[in-house]
């Protein structure tokens, strides 16, 4: 178990090191700098800041120096946001981000799950056709149609929840961005996991578990739960990636200052730093939850065995 | 019509049909299957792949699968099974019945220890601690040849070869000590040796427990070894039933006197080609227009255009079994008719 781990750790700096490039390349090759605007700075003033900056360096030694530091777990400074890092910027946002995601991923997988397995266990049922019928609604609608809807209701009609306005930021603030980041992620998952439990429920061996004579609820929990979920593991890898793209939208929209929107306006900006610390924590991140997606395969299924 | 349940059967069924919705209305998987088994007796059920042995047998535990319809009757020591209350069935299953199923692969829980999986019927059923119940499987992994069974019991079914998980699953059966055990084609998947292994333990479990039987196959020669009496099923219904050695040596159905003929025998020369019956079973489930075997039968003449109910194969001597075909010429005759 050890050795897997720190078998995927290292495996992970490779991807991460391809990733700092492509984004270095791909900024570097972008037409215009940082501190090219509209505003002519005086010349002298210009090549002042991208000394500071170590813009007057040929590419290749910015390359080096950039991963030097990486190397030393500093994203560098923001060219934007003066006297500030990027690794600062990250610490301030993310803890935002990280809960409005686990909110909607909780709230999805909770709720998803009870939808899915309530149509399972009445197939054809109105308890299984109307929530299936908002679920494929739900995934159909995308999150920045949502979002605005939510905040009609409960911000602006009800007065329940407040809408944006983060000051200081209460979780109140967070309920509605994570809502409405939530739903497709909960309509898709009611969906899967009532597909799963449906297929499960036919399997040989929940016909041998009820010849044993064992009741429902036996047959349920100890026998179809951890089948059923299967699926549903499958996709919450490529669900946490995009719960992370996703609430770059929800934060536009709710006026929350997590580090989605710095990641937009970096790349307005060409803040150089910026957008390559962040496209690296997204690459972190992902790599992250396939990581937890496996040991959950591991760890639900005795066939797999952790030493790929 | 169809005979009385003799009432010391233990388990008697009358007139059982097993319908499902198909595209052009009801498709029968079974029709008008009539059963006894006595305490202690081995019952032998042969029929081709996809006559519906495995249907029979989930039909009489109540465990068939999707939309089906049941008709008919399904008595466990009198007391009516077909439509029961689950609770009632759930006390009935594992302890008065218990199953073999024919996939062991499929039949087993991927994620589940072997130990988990035998021990949480007789747990459930009769109130067994963990350790007794753990204690009861390794004795009876044992009984069933299988080396190191505290091993076996803490591994997955994966780990298992497959005439391993066949014999888990029957020792999985046996947990509850049940009065009656149906078997689907439990030595199919086994080699020839672990086959008569199998076959040694289970005759040795009918003398020691005097357990009831129901045993699957399609194989006439292991029924044989086994069998007291044995019934032949075709496309959804049984076309001949009586004492194992009666229908060895005298079949009174076409039918069967073809997969007799087609057994091979320690006497054949083994340069001949073993035969078989020419012909495909019919697809379409069991109708009620005709003989279902006429298509394939060199025998069949205008009467079996209409249906042959079962009969007493000899008037004679009722109790020799009966048989559903319009032949009545003499028996003997039987075993010429295949090439
Ligand atoms: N769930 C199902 N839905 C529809 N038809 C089914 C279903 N299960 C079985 N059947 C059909 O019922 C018929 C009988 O199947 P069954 O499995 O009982 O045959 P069998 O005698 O056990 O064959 P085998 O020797 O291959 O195990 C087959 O024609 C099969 O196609
Ligand atoms: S009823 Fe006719 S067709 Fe059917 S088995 Fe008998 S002789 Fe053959
Ligand atoms: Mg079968």
């Amino acid at each position: 178990m050890a050795r897997f781990l720190l078998r995927r750790l290292l495996s992970a700096l490779p991807t991460l090191l391809v990733i700092a490039t492509l984004a270095f390349a791909l900024l570097h090759l972008t037409p215009g700098g940082p501190f090219d605007s509209d505003r002519t700075l005086v010349a002298q003033i210009q090549r002042a800041i991208e000394a500071r900056y170590h813009l007057d360096e040929p590419v290749w030694r910015q390359y080096l120096r950039y991963l030097n530091d990486l190397a030393h777990g500093d994203l560098g400074p923001s060219f934007t946001y003066r006297d500030t890092s990027v690794n600062q910027i990250i610490a301030q946002g993310l803890p935002i981000d990280l809960a409005i995601g686990g909110c909607a991923i909780g709230f999805a997988l909770l709720v998803g799950g009870a939808i899915g397995l309530g149509a399972a266990s009445r197939p054809g049922s109105l308890r299984d056709r109307l929530p299936m019928t908002l679920a494929m609604i739900g995934i159909s609608v995308p999150s920045f149609v949502i979002a605005p809807l939510l905040i009609l209701i409960f911000a602006m009609r009800l007065h329940w929840l407040p809408s944006g306005d983060w000051v200081g930021g209460s979780w109140r603030h967070l309920l509605l961005p994570s809502l409405a980041l939530a739903l497709p992620y909960t309509a898709f998952i009611a969906r899967i996991v009532r597909a799963s439990a449906l297929d499960v429920m036919g399997n040989a061996h929940i016909r041998t578990a009820r010849a044993k004579g064992l009741g429902d609820t036996a047959v349920l929990l100890r026998h179809a739960l951890r089948p059923t979920l299967m699926p549903l593991v499958s996709y919450l890898g490529p669900a946490l990636a995009s719960v992370l793209t996703g609430s770059i939208v929800i934060e536009q929209v709710f006026g929350l200052p997590g580090v989605g929107r710095f990641f937009i306006g970096g790349a307005l900006n060409r803040d150089y730093t910026l957008v390559m610390g962040l496209t690296l924590l997204y690459g972190a991140l992902i790599i992250v939850g396939n990581f937890v997606v496996d040991l959950c395969y591991a760890w639900l299924d005795p066939r797999v065995r952790l030493n790929r | 019509m169809s005979p009385e349940p003799r009432h010391q059967a233990l388990l008697s069924v009358r007139g059982l049909g097993v319908f499902r919705p198909g595209p052009g209305g009801e498709v029968a998987a079974l029709r008008d299957i009539d059963l006894d088994l006595q305490p202690q007796e081995c019952l032998g059920i042969v029929g081709e792949s996809g006559c519906g042995k495995t249907q029979l047998l989930h039909a009489l535990m109540g465990l068939q699968s999707g939309n089906v319809r049941l008709a008919g009757s399904v008595r466990f020591r009198g007391e009516e099974l077909l439509g029961a209350s689950a609770q009632r069935l759930a006390l009935v299953r594992g302890r008065r019945l218990a199953l073999v199923f024919q996939d062991a692969l499929s039949a087993l829980n991927p994620y589940l220890r072997i130990a988990t999986q035998m021990t949480e019927g007789a747990r459930a059923q009769l109130g067994l601690s963990r350790r007794a119940a753990w204690q009861r499987a390794a004795t009876l992994l044992e009984s069933l040849q299988i080396d190191a069974p505290a091993r076996r019991l803490r591994q997955y079914p994966h780990e298992l070869s497959g005439g391993m998980r066949q014999r888990v699953l029957i020792a999985m059966a046996l947990m509850c000590e049940p009065d009656v055990l149906l078997l689907d084609e439990p030595t199919t998947a086994l080699d020839v040796t672990v086959q008569a292994q199998v076959l040694a333990v289970l005759r040795e479990l009918r003398a020691r427990s005097g357990v009831a039987m129901i045993f699957v196959t399609h194989d006439l020669g292991v029924l044989a070894a086994i069998a007291d009496r044995v019934a032949v099923m075709y496309a959804g219904r049984i076309v001949e039933q009586a004492a194992a050695a009666h229908l060895y040596a005298t079949p009174r159905h076409p039918y069967t006197a073809g997969l007799l003929h087609s057994m091979p025998r320690l006497d054949t020369p083994l340069d001949t080609r073993l035969s078989t019956i020419p012909g495909q079973p019919p697809r379409s489930g069991a109708t009620s227009t005709g003989c279902a075997f006429a298509p394939r039968c060199p025998l069949a003449h205008e009467r079996c255009t209409q249906l042959p109910v079962l009969r007493c194969a000899d008037n004679q001597f009722p109790a020799n079994g009966t048989v559903a075909c319009h032949y009545d010429g003499p028996a003997q005759g039987l075993r010429e008719i295949w090439p």
